[in-house]
């Protein structure tokens, strides 16, 4: 797997402020990256970096072997970048738009007419081909940026925050296109939305204040959750006591927690694994034991939020 | 080029992709029309000649130009689409240049529609055609320089008013340099020497030789130099923004 996209030590300082401090990171072709970070972490910061917008203050990105500082052009040509907030000409009609970007991408004649009907079809823009970009929805506003970047069909794919400002149904499409496409290609995406990440990432880098804090697949993180291997059983209310009491003797588990009387008079016990370990099994013989069986049983794999709290709070402290 | 034209191309459209071409254009030819008429007493002259038009225009331009340029960049900054513009795939030159020319293509749409003047003139008289044209050719040159000056004061500020003062305090500066009434004025306070660099670099004193026919090679020289400069000066200038 050769790296596709390779960041070197990627510093950004704004006068005193270090914006981004010595990221470095590879995306190899078939990999979805998520980046990850709360907002000023410098997400965005290094993706403009790494697409040739924002001059480093120290390293360098390299995209399919061309380095963006000594070759922006060869970058260039090679990416498909959605900067933040997907800015557009406001003034442009979609076709417009799309058919001058074409150009400026050096496509010619019937060849720049299918590229643009491509983008607009992969991004399902044919109701507003022929209005002003201004008068659009945030939602279109998006994908008219997200057609920008798939035009040419780009080896190395850098989207900031692209599902954001669209709805559910626009978000499932979105993440289908970015699944469809990523055996062929290297992409990046930011996001605040961790279930994004679980969709369609195979890694996710956590950034806060300018750093990389983790950088592992999606289910490696989960892992580090205190959730981890989880289980939470469903039981009639008037058993909880005695469930939890059971539970609570397994040496295994960590804490046990109950949750509220539901209106449908069950109650829902939380048994939290000590190291991660799985603890599916004694919970049911514990259980079985006592004489309860429970109504509903699952497993959590973890909570992605809470070890992203973890990670960028930690330092902060 | 192709892709300079691409960018210039764009760049033009959006001139009149909204009323500000039409507000430009209407006002430019009134003005002008009324400085030249009224101001210029063009018929009481009893000359053949377009004198009068050609002496208010860079004047008129001081106001005007920096009107044209204020967008270019300082749009772009505000709206953000700098950010799609530079990770095309357009070398800086390509965009500098590009809006360059396309601010200039719409300034000399809008002096084109002064023809009405020449036609007026050679219906009265029998005015000097190559002394005319020598003077839309001056027009055009001055046009370019005040266009390079603004474009590259736009690319400093994402204001647009902010882009127009600048460019207009500039352009006036470089213009009034070379009149006679400022050196005079000048002339007790600041070294004689400073003061002939200063009015070497006056636009005005050589767009007035060109205009009335006197086309130097070093004229020519000058302007192509001013305008490289101040477009150099313009991808220095969007280049800092990036290094942040």
């Amino acid at each position: 797997m050769a790296a596709m996209i390779e960041a070197e030590g990627l510093e950004k300082r704004f006068g005193p402020v270090v914006a981004v401090d010595d990221v470095s990171l590879t995306v190899a072709r078939g990999e979805v990256l998520g980046f990850l970070g709360p907002n000023g972490a410098g997400k965005s910061t290094t993706m403009k970096m790494i697409a040739g917008y924002l001059t480093p203050t120290r390293g360098t990105a390299r995209l399919c072997g061309h380095d963006v500082l000594d070759d922006p052009i060869a970058v260039k040509q090679r990416l498909g970048y959605l900067p933040e907030g997907a800015p557009t000409y406001p003034d442009m009609t979609v076709t417009a738009f799309l058919d001058w970007v074409a150009a400026v991408r050096g496509f010619r004649g019937s060849e720049r007419r299918s590229r643009v009907e491509r983008a607009i079809g992969l991004t399902s823009l044919h109701d507003v081909l022929y209005y002003p970009i201004e008068a659009l929805s945030k939602g279109f506003k998006r994908r008219v940026g997200l057609a920008q970047a798939l035009l040419h069909d780009p080896e190395v794919l850098i989207l900031d925050e692209p599902t954001d400002g669209l709805d559910p149904n626009q978000k499932h499409e979105v993440r289908k296109l970015i699944t469809a496409m990523a055996p062929e290609k290297a992409i990046i995406i930011s996001t605040h939305i961790l279930e994004e990440v679980e969709a369609i990432c195979t890694r996710a880098v956590v950034i806060a204040r300018g750093r990389v804090v983790a950088d592992a697949t999606p289910a490696e993180l989960a892992k580090r959750s205190r959730w981890h291997n989880a289980v939470t059983v469903v039981v009639g209310a008037d058993q909880g006591e005695i469930a939890a009491m059971a539970l609570r003797k397994l040496e295994m588990l960590g804490t046990v927690e109950v949750g509220a009387r539901g209106a449908d008079g069950l109650i829902a016990l939380s048994a939290l694994a000590r190291d991660g370990r799985s603890v599916e099994g004694p919970v049911r013989t514990a259980l079985a034991t006592v004489g309860i069986a429970p109504r509903e049983i699952f497993i959590e794999r973890g909570r992605l939020d809470e070890v992203f709290r973890d990670l960028t709070m930690r330092e902060a402290a | 080029m192709r892709t300079t034209l691409i960018v210039a191309r764009r760049e033009l459209a959006a001139y009149f992709a909204t009323p500000v071409a039409y507000v430009f254009i209407v006002i430019f030819l009134v003005m002008l029309g009324a400085l030249t008429f009224a101001v210029g007493n063009f018929f009481d002259r009893g000359q053949a000649d377009l004198a009068p038009f050609f002496t208010f225009l860079p004047w008129l331009y001081l106001l005007l130009i920096p009107a044209i340029t204020m967008r270019l960049w300082a749009e772009e900054r505000r709206a953000g689409t700098i950010e799609l513009l530079l990770t095309l795939p357009v070398a800086m030159w390509q965009a500098v240049l590009g809006k360059f020319l396309a601010a200039w293509a719409f300034a000399a749409i809008a002096l084109a529609l002064t023809f009405p003047m020449v036609i007026t003139v050679n219906v009265l008289g029998t005015p000097d055609n190559g002394v005319i044209l020598a003077g839309y050719a001056g027009a055009l040159l001055i046009a370019a320089c005040y266009l390079a000056i603004g474009a590259a004061l736009s690319a400093t500020t994402k204001n647009q008013v902010i882009a127009f003062v600048l460019a207009t305090a500039v352009c006036f500066v470089f213009t009034v340099f070379g009149s006679p009434v400022v050196a005079g004025f000048l002339a007790d306070a600041i070294p004689a020497d400073v003061l002939e660099a200063a009015r070497r670099i006056s636009l005005i004193g050589r767009y007035e030789s060109v205009t009335r026919g006197v086309i130097a090679v070093r004229d020519l020289v000058f302007f192509a130099t001013f305008i490289g400069f101040w477009l150099y000066a313009n991808a220095v200038i969007v280049d800092l923004r990036k290094a942040g």
